[in-house]
């Protein structure tokens, strides 16, 4: 039992995904550019959240997969999120 | 006896592979997850340190190391469809070329360490207790720490690619059995992964 | 294929494998064999665990020094809890119940990676053996509390980086457990052996599997971040440098907390099918239950912070954290109800088994209610780092799982081993073991009260009656282990053979041979929709 799809990637596709990926890197470098504040934090996550979703739903094959498995690495990610967050309820009303 | 060996070949299940490769990356997530909740209280109880500290990191360096890794990720993804092409020699040069990227990318951090180190900025040092605030101290802790396990798992990565090339030329895995080949390229995604929220959250900090 | 019928092939015990002998045993793969070398190795753990709690409870006799002085009885309850943790609770029932019966519940022949099941009891050996050597050589036994709290953690001049380091390796144990069950429960299951068709013990190992997961791995990261504190001085956790040793409890707690759930949902799964079993009835709400397992192991990673009420956090993430501990207990009481729900109006068959998950029940809701008093905040000013918080979490841990291994032991005990042990001596057992433990337990509910804190070699004269009784009682207690384990001991060779299904309970196990041959199923079960764990008729 191989591949539950059989799904051949085609070669074009990564290297699309490639120029995307670098695409927002050189973006998100020149945005520091811009005097944004406290809102510099979000706009650099912002880029790495997107870059992040690209290599996970291409190059990971998460868009091949069964549903599952999106649904685990979703889960896991909202973990370390809601983690994060409760934390902050310490630090940001001390 | 052959029995029991029966019952291991016969079972071989591919998605099980997949499945316990990405629980194995969760555990990770989990690890360098940690890492960024203490990353990101620091940051806040210290913004200004940390912007302050950040200026002793060449953004060029990180971004170089950035494209470096993401066109490492490209090669190996596109190595999985060449396997199941039967393509065996675009296969090896494909994942030779995400192994020598890997490497360049080690090198790139070992001359940054350095001068780090030349500058008498290590953990611990007479320098920086010294000579710097309490916020940059952190953020130099944070950023060796963090560069540091990131690297060490580029060299796990390395070994993995390492192997997975030798078999790749022997035939072992295949266009029947990429098993190994999908799961090393997993687990270096992860790694570039980790990369790219450690570029932005080190280095872009204005 | 075999030419042998199932029941002349040797069972899992007999197989002689490619090597012979104790080597046949360390390096086999079989589940089974597995799940007997973490009980051996988790039992020779226990003893020691026990005897230091015994230490301290002798020296706890009477006021001022007994039998050692300051630093050797803080040395004595650090290990005792990362020894009592990280060694027996923890691996508890997972390693050795959840390895042996996993596979034969579901209808497999093995765990989904045979291999690595055999690498994380060497990764537990090893863990054990580092932790061993922090008190063998080097300069002294470590003596922070098994929280290892910052900044002390870094400070101390003992021996603290071997301990460290085996509980970092005992936490890939526990993680590469996990994984393999995930796998297994996803993969592995037999035909016909829907989600929906599961036994309630295989659903609690597939909750717990998660959290082993995803939480061991933030207390192995933290654990490094102390060792590099001690090694490297980088400051994060290091008021001087900057960094907040607040922190370092929220990062140990987020797992630590998670954690008791990986060391009671077993507990709770396991009294899921005793229960049913000696009822000779279905389990009363079936979905509930599994629905608040789920839910428990959810919730519960949504806590941690209840165990730094006093820490200094701020006022918005203690309301928080009492709220939601509040709502946490919801689950576990549903699970209570629906055990008495299925005792109701069942054909009770009052064997050991039985006594040890009837007793639980009454041991677990002690804890659980008393945890309500000390997961609300204004009470928990009083009650923290006191002798309440002692015996609530040694009714909720030992009550709790340790109630259902010895339960899920004498259950099981005639599948594993073919014999059944001796009754009389068995509920001899429990009952000495259950007084024992009532006495010890029970006045450290009035002594933390009182205001007698914990961790202290010393105390006040007006706190030396309840220590009296609860140092008699460790004593019983310890006697009525004994009994129980020489009773399971001798039984294990010379009690009476047993059949199949001894108890007429309808999980896939009990279909199997006593002791179960080396593949378990001489062909894969196949359920129909008539099916199902707890059909009795």
């Amino acid at each position: 039992m191989s591949l539950e799809k059989n799904h051949v990637v085609p070669y074009k596709t990564y290297v699309f995904v490639l120029l995307g990926l670098i695409t927002l890197t050189l973006l998100s470098i020149a945005i520091t550019e811009i005097e944004l504040g406290s809102l510099a934090v979000a706009a650099a996550l912002a880029f790495a959240i997107i870059k992040s979703f690209l290599v996970l739903t291409w190059f990971m094959h998460l868009k091949y997969d069964k549903p599952y498995i999106i649904l685990m690495v979703v889960f896991v990610f909202a973990v370390l999120f809601v983690t994060v967050l409760v934390t902050f309820f310490d630090y940001l009303y001390r | 006896m052959e029995h029991v060996k029966q019952i291991a070949h016969e079972h071989y299940d591919p998605e099980a592979s997949k499945i316990g490769m990405w629980l194995f990356i969760f555990t990770e997530l989990l690890l360098f997850g940690v890492l960024f909740v203490i990353y990101s209280v620091y940051r806040y109880l210290n913004h200004g340190a940390f912007e302050l500290a950040a200026e002793e990191l060449d953004p060029f360096i990180g971004a170089v190391n950035t494209v470096i890794l993401l066109i490492s990720s490209m090669t190996i993804a596109m190595s999985t469809t060449s396997l199941q092409k039967r393509n065996r020699n675009f296969t090896l040069l494909l994942t030779g070329t995400t192994f020598v990227l890997g490497v360049v990318f080690l090198v790139n951090k070992y001359f940054e360490w350095s001068g780090k180190f030349d500058h008498g900025i290590f953990p611990g040092s007479e320098y920086l207790i010294n000579n710097f605030s309490q916020g940059e101290i952190l953020f130099f802790g944070l950023y060796f720490i963090m560069t540091g396990l990131h690297a060490l798992h580029i060299i796990i990565g390395l070994t993995l690619i390492g192997i997975v090339i030798w078999r790749v030329s022997t035939g072992t895995i295949n266009a029947d059995r990429p098993v190994l080949l999908e799961n090393t390229g997993l687990y270096w995604h992860l790694v570039d992964i980790i990369w790219i929220f450690l570029f932005p959250l080190f280095y872009l900090i204005i | 294929m075999s030419f042998i019928s199932i029941e002349q092939e040797a069972n899992y015990l007999e197989h002689k494998g490619k090597f012979s002998g104790l080597l046949g045993w360390i390096f086999s793969t079989d589940h089974k064999r597995i799940g007997l070398l973490y009980l051996y190795s988790m039992a020779a753990m226990f003893l020691v665990g026990a005897s230091l709690g015994l230490a301290m409870r002798f020296e706890l006799l009477a006021p001022g020094k007994t039998v050692m002085d300051a630093q050797a009885y803080n040395a004595t309850f650090t290990l005792h809890g990362v020894i009592m943790i990280f060694m027996v609770v923890i691996p508890g029932l997972p390693a050795v119940f959840g390895n042996f019966f996993l596979p034969i519940m579901i209808g497999a022949k093995d765990v989904a990676f045979p291999r690595l099941n055999l690498l994380s009891w060497w990764f537990y050996v090893l863990g054990v053996l580092l932790v061993i050597s922090a008190l063998l050589f080097g300069p002294g036994t470590p003596d922070t509390g098994w929280t290892f709290y910052a900044p002390y953690s870094f400070r101390t001049g003992t021996n603290l980086l071997p301990a460290i380091f085996g509980a970092f390796v005992l936490g890939f144990s526990s993680i590469l457990t996990g994984l393999n069950f995930l796998v297994t429960i996803h993969r592995l299951r037999c035909p016909g052996m829907k989600w929906s068709k599961m036994p309630l013990f295989v659903w609690t190992l597939y909750a717990t599997a998660w959290i082993q997961l995803l939480a061991t791995p933030v207390v192995g990261i933290t654990l490094v971040l102390v060792a590099l504190e001690r090694l490297f001085m980088v400051g994060i956790f290091d008021p001087a440098l900057g960094g907040d040793p607040i922190l370092y409890q929220h990062l140990f707690w987020i797992y630590s907390h998670p954690a008791v759930y990986v060391m009671i949902l077993p507990a709770l799964g396991i009294i899921s099918e005793i229960i049913p079993t000696f009822s000779q009835k279905h389990i009363f709400g079936y979905k509930a239950i599994i629905a608040s397992t789920m839910a428990i192991a959810f919730v519960g990673y949504l806590v941690w912070g209840h165990h730094m009420f006093t820490a200094g956090m701020s006022g918005t993430a203690q309301y928080y954290f009492s709220l939601l501990t509040f709502l946490v207990a919801i689950p576990s009481a549903i699970k209570v109800f629906n055990w008495i729900s299925t005792m109701y109006k069942g054909s009770i068959n009052i064997q050991t088994p039985f006594l040890w998950a009837v007793s639980f029940i009454f041991v677990f809701m002690i804890g659980g209610l008393s945890g309500l008093v000390v997961g609300s905040l204004a009470a928990n000013v009083y009650v923290h780092d006191t002798y309440f918080v002692v015996a609530h979490f040694h009714y909720i841990v030992f009550g709790g799982t340790g109630f259902a291994f010895l339960g899920a032991m004498h259950y099981w005990f005639p599948k594993m081993f073919g014999r059944m042990y001796d009754k009389a001596w068995a509920n001899i057992g429990w009952l000495i073991f259950f007084i024992g433990f009532l006495a010890l337990y029970s006045p450290m509910f009035y002594l933390g009260m009182q205001g007698m804190p914990r961790r202290y070699y010393d105390y006040l004269e007006e706190f030396h009656g309840g220590n009296i009784i609860a140092t008699i009682g460790s004593w019983v207690l310890i006697t009525g282990f004994i009994i129980i384990l020489a009773n399971l001991i001798t039984s294990a060779r010379k009690g009476e053979k047993v059949g199949k299904n001894p108890w007429n309970s309808k999980t896939l196990e009990w279909t199997v041979p006593s002791p179960p041959p080396l593949e378990n199923f001489d062909e894969i079960p196949v359920l129909e929709e008539k099916d199902g764990p707890y059909n009795y008729d």
